[in-house]
């Protein structure tokens, strides 16, 4: 089974698992491991890689990479934890194009940091975005007045 | 290093449907490198979704994509209810199903003219478009909209297809399978068109795996992926049909895999009508009282390839978190590879090879102060902004 290969060739870096059945399951990872467990899961288990989705919570800032195994209709998120004050992690853009525009984006909503990131200019908003503002923090308001 | 030009097209161009900057950087006629500017069409989504209840949603992400408007509350539909664990009723899942293969064809259509249009083959154009029309005709007898049909729901449809109506539907489909012979005759033998788009904008099926391009894009270059068959949703595991794939990954393979599987879509109609007659008439959705704390990845096979929703639930009646990735977001980034190395007439046929939308592409809008970063703008503002930029512009043509 797949699912138990990853486990057993990263035993460390694996520290969470929630398999809801044979199709969805998500590995918690430690943020140092991204891009070794990402090597591993498109180049020699063939994955191909969705999309990643940020999300900004009580915990910090978490992101949701999402991988697909295509011949199986099996979705794996690889889940990490990053620093609420100082979010970064390294880049996959280096690996694969496919990362390349929504790290920027994520850049640009969350204030995440990609770090060895090709380009992080503004994707969406080039030159119509204040600086510093994130807009799809928690703490930004609707109205516009960022709290923090 | 020769002099390079730089050709501009967009953000608003004949040739573009929708607004985005490509800025082509050739030497003579062949183009070297390309870049582009998104940002024309932010609206948002992802944010306002979190103030939406799980109801309001459904319209909302409708209105993601004008041509392919059942595509996203179908990846929606399909998380919310993972997170809930519904399992819909057999007649709506044949309803969702009808419901997004027409969506197919008629989006198919679209493009089969379009490309006519960026060739010059106007008579394609034409000829698409017209029997494109009575696709639209028969969504509005269906679900009461030409467009945006508002037919989904978390547990099953908000509308029945009364088993009155299949014999009007199976009529359209008859009409849509015989102009689709014709438009596979158009296309597929004529010289001019095989000469303008064989090997033209040539794909690999690395440069596929390394863009992660979905749908007819991917499929096109031998890729052999659609959700519907690998994760299967919906009335897709009750009626056979099968994938169309292509090898040689140029325009005219993307336009082959298109109009062929425009058959395979009027053939699952057809069985998931059949399907119809056997279910009770009006067993369309169970009711959800309650989303439960979790989250939930949901997708559907959109005409342009897949679509992704991410759905995180806090326990309330709005998601946490609402992330969208359409086929376009991922399917636009391989023109890096598709345009470079060719010449310009073919640049535009390339382009558009992988039928991009960009109001899928961009969700983003907020205006604000562009000095304080604190106060958004309302209508009239805007209005004014907008009339300010186009001073500035004036100015400097």
């Amino acid at each position: 089974m797949v699912i138990d290969n990853l486990k057993d060739t990263f035993p460390k870096e694996i520290v969470g698992t929630e398999i809801r059945n044979d199709r969805r399951a998500t590995f918690t990872i430690d943020p140092s491991a991204l891009v070794a467990i990402s090597r591993y899961l498109h180049y020699e288990r063939g994955y191909r890689f969705i999309i990643a989705s940020a999300l900004h919570t009580r915990k910090g800032f978490e992101i949701y990479y999402h991988f697909s195994l295509d011949q199986t209709g099996l979705i794996l998120n690889l889940h990490v934890i990053l620093d609420s004050e100082q979010p970064e992690v390294e880049s996959l853009s280096n690996m694969f194009e496919a990362t390349n525009w929504i790290e920027r984006e994520m850049h640009e909503l969350f204030g995440i940091n990609f770090l060895n990131h090709p380009n992080l200019d503004e994707l969406l908003s080039e030159g119509n975005w204040a600086k510093g503002v994130y807009p799809y923090r928690k703490d930004f308001s609707s109205k516009g007045e960022a709290s923090t | 290093m020769s002099k390079q030009t730089l050709i501009p097209v967009g953000p608003f161009h004949p040739l573009q449907e929708e607004p985005e900057l490509f800025k082509l950087y050739c030497e003579g006629e062949i183009v070297k490198d390309v870049k582009w500017e998104t940002g024309y069409n932010h609206r948002g989504i992802e944010k306002l979704s979190e103030k939406k209840s799980y109801d309001e949603v459904f319209f909302l992400v409708e209105r993601i994509c004008g041509i392919c408007s059942t595509s996203h509350p179908f990846a929606f539909a399909n998380s919310v209810e993972e997170i809930a664990g519904v399992e819909v009723p057999n007649r709506a899942k044949y309803i969702r199903s009808i419901i997004a293969e027409l969506e197919r064809i008629h989006s198919h259509l679209l493009w089969v003219g379009l490309a006519g249009h960026f060739l010059g083959y106007n008579t394609v154009f034409m000829w698409a478009w017209k029997y494109r029309e009575p696709v639209l005709d028969l969504f509005e007898m269906i679900t009461g909209n030409r467009n945006s049909y508002a037919m989904f729901k978390v547990g099953g449809v908000r509308r029945d297809i009364e088993n009155a109506k299949i014999a009007a539907i199976q009529e359209v489909l008859s009409l849509v399978k015989k102009k689709t012979d014709l438009l596979v005759g158009a296309v597929m033998d004529d010289p001019v068109i095989h000469a303008r788009t064989k090997g033209v904008g040539i794909l690999t099926r690395e440069d596929i795996l390394n863009f992660a391009a979905v749908g007819p894009t991917a499929r096109a270059s031998g890729v052999d992926v659609d959700v519907r068959r690998d994760d299967p949703y919906a009335a897709y595991p009750l009626v056979n049909w099968k994938v169309i794939t292509a090898g040689a990954g140029d325009v005219f393979a993307k336009a082959e895999v298109r109009l062929l599987e425009m058959y395979e879509s009027v053939s699952i109609i057809e069985q998931c009508l059949e399907g119809l007659r056997k279910e009770k008439e009006g067993d369309i959705d169970v009711k959800v009282k309650h989303i439960p704390p979790g989250y939930g990845t949901g997708h559907a096979e959109a005409p342009r390839g897949e679509v992704f929703h991410f759905v995180v639930s806090d326990g309330s009646n709005s998601p946490a978190r609402h992330k969208i990735r359409a086929p376009s977001y991922t399917n636009i980034s391989t023109f890096k590879k598709s345009c470079v190395g060719q010449s310009i007439s073919d640049a535009t046929i390339s382009l558009a090879a992988v039928d991009p939308c960009y109001c899928c592409t961009e969700r983003l809008a907020v205006a604000i102060d562009h000095r304080s970063g604190k106060r958004i703008m309302n209508a009239k503002e805007i209005i004014e902004h907008s009339a300010l930029l186009t001073k500035k512009l004036l100015k400097h043509a």
